[in-house]
């Protein structure tokens, strides 16, 4: 169980006059084996609380705890090492790091040619197209989004934190997406979306708002409410006649 | 051979034994081992240390070695080596040199290397320097590189430096012909008091001649790098220079690109970036758990791959 408790986090907290709550007395729970999805209008803290979970940025006051141990002040390392494994929204891009070398980095080892191919796969991607590739800006936005799920899924781990894992990725691949979080259903999965069919995969959805409280519920309690026509925290996934 | 020979021709070269073919390994200024074949003829200089290497014309796929290793100190070693490569050859040359000095001397290597390539001729070049030895003593390479490209000719430069180099000075001058092409790939890595200076002089001489110089290096401690261009379009042409620096510690790096246009239909590129490693890739690689310093190499190593 992944709990939050009393969690503040600022932006621009060094400059009084600029400082603005991102998040205030957030307190929040995730169970074991559950897959939440978190949504929320733009600009709500989303990926913030993602970052806090994964140590990257650290929160001004509450604690982070990890099956009943306190881990807010672990290192982004430490917390990797514990089985927090994040995909991030914007994936990084290397100088000569192959896809090869990034499945090893997270394989801890020397991955073989089988198992990178068995992730690449996974997320819909020809392995042998795309092993030897370098992480670099040769690769469109929705390759390097499918492979930085993939190197996700070669870390392995408890707590999967996944950034807007659909951001890049056609309409025609979601279901093959919804797929991989299914695979995932032994671990805590904490997932970052606007989209309905995320949003109906999920367990829990937990709905965040700077200016209240989340609203956090199962997701047939929240989910209603969410895709009424007007409502500001999500967006239809357009149908294939609307393309 | 003795076993540190070896070693440092397994750093520089590849080589775990005497290559087959011609080759020619240069120790302390004196022949160690040679051969010439009919193919690719190794012909030593009489008026001067060195050798000519004469690849016959419709040469294809034959490579030839021509290291060089220094194992002692306080010694100076020039050695003058002529490429010449007939028409419509194909041939990877691999070159490179091994330091070894074990006092607090200077040991210095200086090639100077002239590449004459004939129509539709093609040549891999692979360049390794590489020292050792004793703290305090000084390894040291000033190479020049000349480089002469007939129509259609392509030479294809690959120069590593990957450490133990205290100071280098290199010196890479070309004329390319038309249609021909100057590809460059450089990866240097210096660390600890360690300088190196890298200066290019390209003119694209010919018409639809083209150059791309691809830089990439990586400076530690209180190391120091200089990476100077200058290429000339004296034709319709196409020129194309890249540096990129990853500083670390207290090091530093300064690029001078020069490109000059001397032509209306001449098309010349610098692209220069020098900065610390960036910090999404090092949270990124420690996401998946690996330390700081893990995350460090792994971006180097990628970096200069």
């Amino acid at each position: 169980m992944l709990k939050l408790e009393h969690i503040y986090y600022d932006v621009d907290a060094d400059r009084p006059d600029k400082a603005r709550h991102i998040l205030s007395d957030v307190s929040l729970e995730f169970p074991d084996r559950t897959v939440t999805v978190i949504t929320g209008h733009n600009g709500s803290g989303k990926s913030t609380l993602v970052k806090l979970i994964m140590g990257i940025d650290r929160p001004a006051s509450g604690k982070i705890l990890f099956d009943g141990e306190d881990v807010t002040d672990a290192s982004v390392t430490e917390r990797a090492l514990k089985g927090f494994t994040l995909a991030f929204q914007q994936p990084v891009r290397f100088k000569g790091i192959t896809v090869r070398d990034l499945l090893n980095a997270a394989c801890r080892k020397k991955c073989s040619t089988g198992e990178a191919c068995k992730y690449l796969y996974t997320v819909g991607l020809c392995a042998k197209d795309y092993i030897d590739r370098p992480v670099d800006d040769t690769l469109s936005g929705g390759e390097l989004k499918r492979i930085e799920l993939a190197t996700a899924l070669a870390k392995g781990g408890e707590v999967f934190l996944l950034d807007e894992p659909e951001a890049g990725i056609d309409l025609w691949s979601f279901d093959e997406l919804v797929g991989v979080f299914d695979k995932l259903r032994d671990k805590t999965v904490i997932i970052v979306s606007h989209q309905n069919k995320i949003l109906q995969a999920a367990d829990r959805i937990v709905v965040l708002n700077s200016a209240a409280q989340p609203v956090v519920g199962t997701r047939d309690e929240i989910l209603p409410g969410l895709t009424d026509t007007g409502a500001p925290y999500c967006r239809r996934t357009p149908t294939k006649e609307q393309e | 051979m003795e076993k540190l020979d070896l070693e440092l021709l397994e750093k520089i070269a590849e080589l775990h034994s005497v290559p087959e073919g011609s080759f020619n390994i240069r120790k302390n200024g004196e022949r160690l081992a040679s051969a010439s074949t009919e193919d690719i003829r190794i012909i030593p200089k009489e008026d001067k240390p060195g050798i000519d290497i004469v690849v016959a014309a419709g040469v294809k796929n034959k490579s030839v070695h021509i290291p060089v290793i220094l194992t002692v100190g306080d010694f100076q070693d020039t050695v003058y080596n002529d490429f010449f490569i007939g028409e419509d050859a194909d041939v990877t040359i691999i070159a490179g040199c091994g330091i070894h000095n074990p006092g607090k001397g200077k040991a210095e290597h200086d090639g100077v290397h002239t590449f004459r390539l004939s129509e539709n001729s093609r040549v891999r070049y692979v360049e390794r320097h590489y020292g050792e030895g004793a703290e305090g003593g000084k390894r040291v390479f000033d190479p020049v590189t000349n480089v002469f490209l007939d129509k259609g000719a392509v030479l294809e430069m690959e120069t590593t430096q990957l450490g133990g180099v205290t100071f280098t000075d290199r010196m890479t001058e070309a004329v390319v012909g038309d249609d021909a092409k100057l590809l460059v790939k450089e990866k240097l890595l210096t660390d600890g008091e360690e300088k190196a200076i890298s200066r290019f002089k390209v003119t694209l001489q010919g018409r639809n001649s083209t150059c791309d110089i691809v830089s990439r290096s990586v400076a530690r401690g209180s190391s120091h790098q200089e990476f100077y261009s200058d290429v000339i379009g004296a034709n319709s042409c196409f020129g194309h220079v890249e540096c990129d620096g990853i500083v670390m510690d207290g090091a530093r790096i300064l690029s001078t690109p020069q490109i000059d246009a001397a032509h209306p239909d001449a098309s010349l590129v610098h692209e220069a970036a020098v900065g610390k490693i960036a910090g999404d890739q090092l949270t990124k690689l420690m996401s998946l758990g690996l330390t700081e310093k893990e995350a460090e190499d792994t971006v180097i190593k990628g970096f200069l791959h």
